[in-house]
């Protein structure tokens, strides 16, 4: 049905040595790269207008000329911090193809000029990452890796470092922070990455499924790769799809196909009997979609998805279905960033903390629905108003909660008051354009003078 | 009916962040980079350490796998692990404190030797992984060999809900695999030898077989 250039060979027995991996064709983009100039291996990155897997969506070739020309210390460092929720492509690639990334690396430095490379991966990935230690052992013994690498005059390292669990290293200036050993704090930016990264040296930094389609871009040629897709959004995309679906797992799809096909004829669609709530189509930090027609038919790519206001991100689909809260769906997004903020910038450690607690007074029924107006207020607060996109991370989805499901929220709230005996919550009188910091007005039938009991 | 002040629940741990009372001793130096001289450290975590050192251009890149070195070692970052790493690093016990406590998988307090992480984020817990986890609670009972934590996402909703045993991911769990974790961890099997994820084959020959 739809064409796979990563996922169609992927359990073929021994892929993951270098003797299976040299019998389908393995390396050979790698003495194909070598023979070419670096700047035509950028060229075909560019003309393939391939964009990054990790979540931004930055074009690849773009970010690589970046980078600039000279003899400086230059470093390729490859995101393998694979933290967001919903997210698992990354983890089955390397574990099952680990030269593909191992040569898309090197070819990536060969074309910027980089002579030391890392990957970053997350420590949880133990056996991933004992598979990519073997895997790198072999490549260097093959003389793939090291000085002079295929008697060119190329010389390129490759270190597999381990993390040890923190979502915010999988941002690229906390991960170079991590990488250098210390707390995985954002950097300001500017300088960025590219001009002033690792070790104060100019630095690229990739997904693992973006190097991975480095070798496939070369072996079929950069227009020939645009030509997947649609026209903004080129090539092929793994996909996770997880939550409430019959066939949760890794798909891999063309960029520009129907959401509908990937999560019903795929993933197999909701359990019988159910229908789709809602669903985050790129990771927990994509605003949610409600699961209607009108969303479902969107075409998964990045503008499509930016368009019906939402975000591709990571590629990862996580469907809720109607037996679910979506006040449960927010408690927990919202936990997961308040555990996982770094604390460096007041909006996101002090605006997840709150949302959560607001969240909590929800779930216990001491909310009033105006609480719902401030903890809308506080995820607009928080957008673009730090170093990273953690909290807006948080933000976009919780917010667009609060959006399309203000009424469920608002029935939560009622029926847990009920239930803890705290009567109906008091009407609202500043709500929607009128909250704010205006002197609130008494509700009918209540005294304000009157001493409170 | 008015709320009472006295009442509504503050943070989940006091109103006050832990430890605020715990005062600093004043009258001690901040701890300088160990001596080697009359630091022992055995010899296999040393050749450990500077094996990881010599990969970096900075020593300093070595601080987190120097941590898990001495945390498996040790079964946690407690002083005496914090001050071999630093020892070796030529680094302060402080910055590598620093450091430990800012990643989920170093422990600074101690912990049981088997660490079974079982996710609760989204995609988990819509398949139920919050009674995987209070089951696994309960299997684990007050053995002091068991660390349960519950963990972010772990990369793996594919087999949701799903943990980490010792580094092994498995899942999908039912109640009774909670169990025979613990079992299977107790008697130094492999854990769960059907469920784990690297038996599984991608995501459309698993479904089609």
């Amino acid at each position: 049905m739809s064409q796979q250039l990563l996922y169609e060979n992927i359990d073929d027995p021994g892929l993951a040595t270098l003797d299976g991996y040299s019998k389908a064709g393995g390396y050979e983009m790698l003495r194909r790269a070598l023979s070419m100039d670096a700047a035509d291996v950028l060229q075909e990155m560019l003309d393939s207008g391939v964009r990054g897997r990790g979540g931004a969506g930055f074009a690849m070739g773009k970010k690589m000329s970046f980078i600039p020309r000279g003899s400086m210390d230059k470093y390729l460092v490859c995101n393998a911090d694979e933290s967001e929720p919903g997210t698992f492509k990354d983890r089955e690639l390397m574990q099952k193809n680990p030269h593909l990334l191992i040569e898309g690396i090197i070819i990536g430095a060969y074309a910027i000029g980089a002579n030391r490379s890392f990957i970053f991966i997350r420590g949880e990935y133990q056996h991933q990452a004992d598979v990519l230690d073997a895997a790198v052992a072999e490549a260097r013994a093959a003389g793939y890796l090291g000085e002079d690498i295929l008697g060119s005059d190329h010389t390129i390292d490759l270190v597999v470092h381990r993390g040890a669990g923190a979502y915010i290293c999988g941002e690229e200036t906390a991960l170079l922070d991590s990488l250098e050993g210390k707390r995985g704090n954002p950097r300001l930016k500017p300088p960025f990455p590219a001009v002033q990264g690792l070790y104060r040296g100019p630095t690229l930094i990739n997904n693992v499924e973006t190097l991975m389609n480095v070798p496939l871009i070369l072996r079929m040629g950069g227009a020939k790769f645009a030509e997947i897709g649609t026209q903004t959004s080129t090539g092929t995309k793994v996909v996770s799809v997880s939550g409430n679906v019959r066939r949760p797992g890794n798909y891999e799809i063309v960029l520009g196909v129907p959401s509908r096909e990937i999560i019903y004829d795929l993933a197999g669609g909701p359990e019988e009997g159910r229908s789709i709530k809602c669903w985050f189509p790129g990771g927990s930090s994509a605003p949610v979609l409600p699961g209607t027609d009108e969303y479902l038919d969107v075409p998964y790519d990045f503008d499509s998805m930016a368009k019906a206001g939402s975000m591709l991100g990571s590629g990862a689909i996580i469907v809720v279905d109607d037996s679910n809260s979506i006040v449960d769906v927010a408690y927990k997004t919202a936990y997961f960033y308040r555990h996982e903020s770094c604390g460096k910038c007041t909006p996101c450690r002090e605006g997840t903390n709150w949302t959560v607690k607001m969240l909590e007074r929800v779930k216990s029924g001491e909310a009033t629905p105006m609480d719902l107006d401030i903890m809308a207020s506080v995820q607009e607060q928080i957008i673009g108003n730090c170093l990273c996109v953690l909290g807006d991370a948080m933000a976009m989805p919780i917010g667009s909660m609060i959006n399309h499901f203000r009424d469920e929220f608002e029935a939560h709230i009622e029926a847990a008051r009920e239930r803890n005996g705290l009567g109906a919550a008091i009407p609202q009188v500043n709500r929607g354009r009128n909250a704010g910091p205006y002197p609130m007005a008494a509700p009918a039938g209540v005294d304000p003078t009157a001493a409170v009991v | 009916m008015a709320i009472d002040p006295t009442q509504v629940k503050r943070f989940a741990h006091g109103s006050r962040v832990p430890g605020w009372d715990e005062a600093a001793d004043l009258t001690k130096d901040p701890a300088v980079v160990p001596d080697p001289a009359t630091t022992p450290v055995p010899e296999h975590i040393r050749a450990a350490i500077e094996a990881q050192m010599v990969k970096y251009p900075d020593v300093r890149s070595a601080a987190i796998p120097a941590l898990h070195i001495v945390q498996r070692e040790h079964g946690w970052c407690s002083p005496t692990a914090i001050e071999q790493a630093a020892c070796v690093l030529r680094l302060t016990p402080a910055y590598l404190t620093a450091v430990a406590t800012f990643y989920d998988m170093f422990s600074t307090t101690p912990k049981g030797r088997h660490d079974v992480f079982v996710c609760t984020n989204i995609s988990c817990s819509l398949r139920g992984a919050d009674e995987i986890y209070d089951r696994m609670l309960t299997a684990a009972g007050d053995d002091p060999g068991f660390h349960v934590k519950a963990f972010e996402c772990l990369g793996a909703c594919d087999i949701a809900p799903m943990a980490s045993v010792d580094g092994e991911y498995v899942g999908p769990l039912d109640l009774a695999d909670c169990d025979r974790i613990v079992d299977d961890v107790k008697a130094g099997r492999e854990v769960l030898p059907d469920k784990q994820l690297k038996r599984r084959p991608k995501a459309e020959t698993y479904w089609n077989r």
